[in-house]
């Protein structure tokens, strides 16, 4: 775990995800500028790392209605303007970027934040920028599979010899600069499904499994067959960590956590997804056996420590803004993440 | 209310004279209501290659986002080799799984054969269930002998296109309301 920086005496590590979504308050009808809203980011991360939170990350997604297309770039700027928050990307589209560039940028990250840089790959769920970039839709999976791969050989050795198909080949190509520590903890994004967790557990890479809402037990399977799978390719599964990622909202009751939250992600799937959240599965959200962190503090400390005994992940990142929620209350979230919920979820998942 | 009536084939005529004559019902007793007639031999569409449907363009975006903006769809389609035609089922692949969640899907058929009567109770039904939508079990069954050049001369497939609009109408208004209902009472957010 510490080639992955994770420290299991200090107890599950708690961060804050941000898809970098730039959607109108459909409360207000209103959005702000996407001015302010990168600068937000930049402040919710502060706020987040003045708050002791573990980890803080930014999505890439070309397409309307975002913001955070270069999320390198507001990486850096939230590396400058933080201490000791591990920064992240979540996700990096490695299948329409260059390894070596996205090497590149991201040890950099590493070098200026003091070694608190980490990547996160996915594949996208969307796929306008396919087009805007210049792949075809038709190799999403292979330009995922080879380039990830790519990624992770660059990683792991200062000289690297590498063709491939959709790349000019490297011959002993040094990809500089390196990161504070030799190498940087990549991660491979995982949707609900078990197919991409497979991939992952065979690979020996550590896996950020986001959710969107359902029982605990069924993504349960999910972290099952990515450790089957990491032993069956010769790996420690306990060597492997795993992050989840999912909604979380914690207000003074959970009636009033559903009510904050739900005109957002409703709205804001709608626009971004093309269909709602149904209400129905929502109001299931608070249940303490739905993956979703939503209600009160006490509630919510009681979800994420019984989804730390199901699964026995070392990182729980939690999507707070998404579809325009105003910043006072991330602000309060923060606060009451700080105050109430950070303290006990230590207090219960440290290992004296 | 939002109601799109599709005719799912780009063959033939039959299908799309009985579409037309819902169409002028639903106008005519409920003016009130949007109706929008999408004939698929009107528009190109693409076949689905498994992206968001907001992510297609032209006429493949347009059909697409018009049907998932709708609160009851009348399908109408006719039988092709014993099933539904490879138009309509791309619509269908088009869409995501739960595209009809929370909306009104009814049925008409025209077919060359009585034989062809349980084809959409064994085909067509299962998708519709499969995609969540709210289904009028009745559906309208049109065979070749009830029209004569573009015109319906049954009076019975008349009056039963009549109780298809006002089922499909009704049933859609009464799943909106309790819905409404529920919402308000009982999520309270």
């Amino acid at each position: 775990m510490e080639k992955y920086r994770i420290d299991r005496s200090k107890g599950l590590e708690f961060g804050i995800y941000t898809l970098g979504d730039h959607l109108p308050n459909p409360v207000t009808g209103e959005r702000i500028s996407e001015e302010q809203r990168i600068k937000d980011i930049i402040e919710y991360a502060k706020l987040a790392d003045q708050a002791g939170i573990d980890f803080f990350s930014v999505g890439e997604s070309h397409q309307e209605y975002f913001a955070t297309q270069a999320h390198a770039v507001v990486l850096a700027a939230i590396a400058q303007a933080t201490q000791n928050i591990k920064i992240a990307s979540s996700s990096t589209i490695i299948s329409t970027s260059d390894p070596v560039r996205v090497y590149e940028n991201f040890a950099t990250l590493d070098l200026i934040s003091g070694g608190r840089a980490e990547i996160v790959a996915g594949r996208a769920s969307r796929i306008g920028l396919f087009d805007l970039l210049g792949y075809n839709v038709r190799d999403y999976e292979e330009l995922f599979e080879e380039k990830f791969d790519l990624l992770r050989q660059i990683n792991e050795n200062e000289v690297v010899n590498w063709s491939g198909e959709f790349r000019a080949p490297l011959n002993d190509a040094r990809v500089l600069p390196r990161p504070k520590h030799g190498s940087l903890p990549i991660w491979r994004a995982v949707g609900g499904s078990p197919a991409s967790a497979i991939k992952a557990g065979y690979a020996g890479v550590p896996m950020y499994m986001a959710h969107l809402g359902g029982p605990v037990t069924v993504f349960k399977r999910t972290v099952d067959a990515y450790r089957e799978a990491a032993q069956r390719g010769g790996h420690n599964p306990d060597d492997l960590p795993i992050a989840t990622a999912g909604f979380f909202y914690a207000a003074e009751t959970s009636q009033q956590a559903l009510k904050d939250m739900y005109p957002h992600i409703n709205e804001g799937m709608k626009k971004t997804n093309g269909q709602g959240f149904p209400k129905q599965h929502f109001a299931q959200g608070i249940d303490p056996h739905n993956v979703m962190n939503i209600g009160s503090p006490q509630e919510i400390i009681e979800k994420i420590l019984y989804q730390h005994e199901v699964y026995g992940h070392q990182r729980y990142i939690a999507q707070i803004d998404f579809g325009g929620v105003p910043f006072e209350r991330l602000q309060r979230n923060i606060e009451l993440i700080a105050t109430e919920i950070l303290p006990a979820i230590r207090k219960y998942t440290a290992k004296n | 209310m939002n109601i799109v009536a599709l005719s799912g084939s780009i063959v033939g005529s039959k299908t799309r004279t009985a579409m037309n004559a819902v169409v002028k019902e639903l106008k005519e007793k409920y003016p009130e209501e949007k109706v929008t007639l999408i004939d698929l031999a009107d528009f190109k569409v693409e076949f689905s290659d498994g992206r968001n449907y907001l992510d297609y363009q032209g006429d493949t975006k347009y059909v697409a986002q018009t049907i998932m903006d709708a609160d009851a769809i009348i399908i109408g389609t006719p039988i092709f080799q014993a099933s539904i035609p490879a138009t309509l089922k791309n619509i269908f692949d088009l869409l995501p799984v739960n595209a009809f969640r929370d909306k009104v899907v009814s049925m008409l058929v025209t077919a060359g054969s009585s034989k062809h009567y349980l084809i959409a109770e064994n085909q067509l039904k299962p998708i519709l269930g499969y995609m969540k939508a709210q289904i009028v079990q009745t559906f309208v069954f049109i065979e070749e002998s009830d029209f004569y050049r573009k015109e319906i001369t049954n009076d019975d497939v008349i009056f039963r296109i009549q109780r298809l609009a006002e089922d499909t109408v009704l049933l859609t208004r009464t799943y909106t309301k309790i819905r409404e209902e529920k919402e308000e009472a009982e999520y309270g957010f």
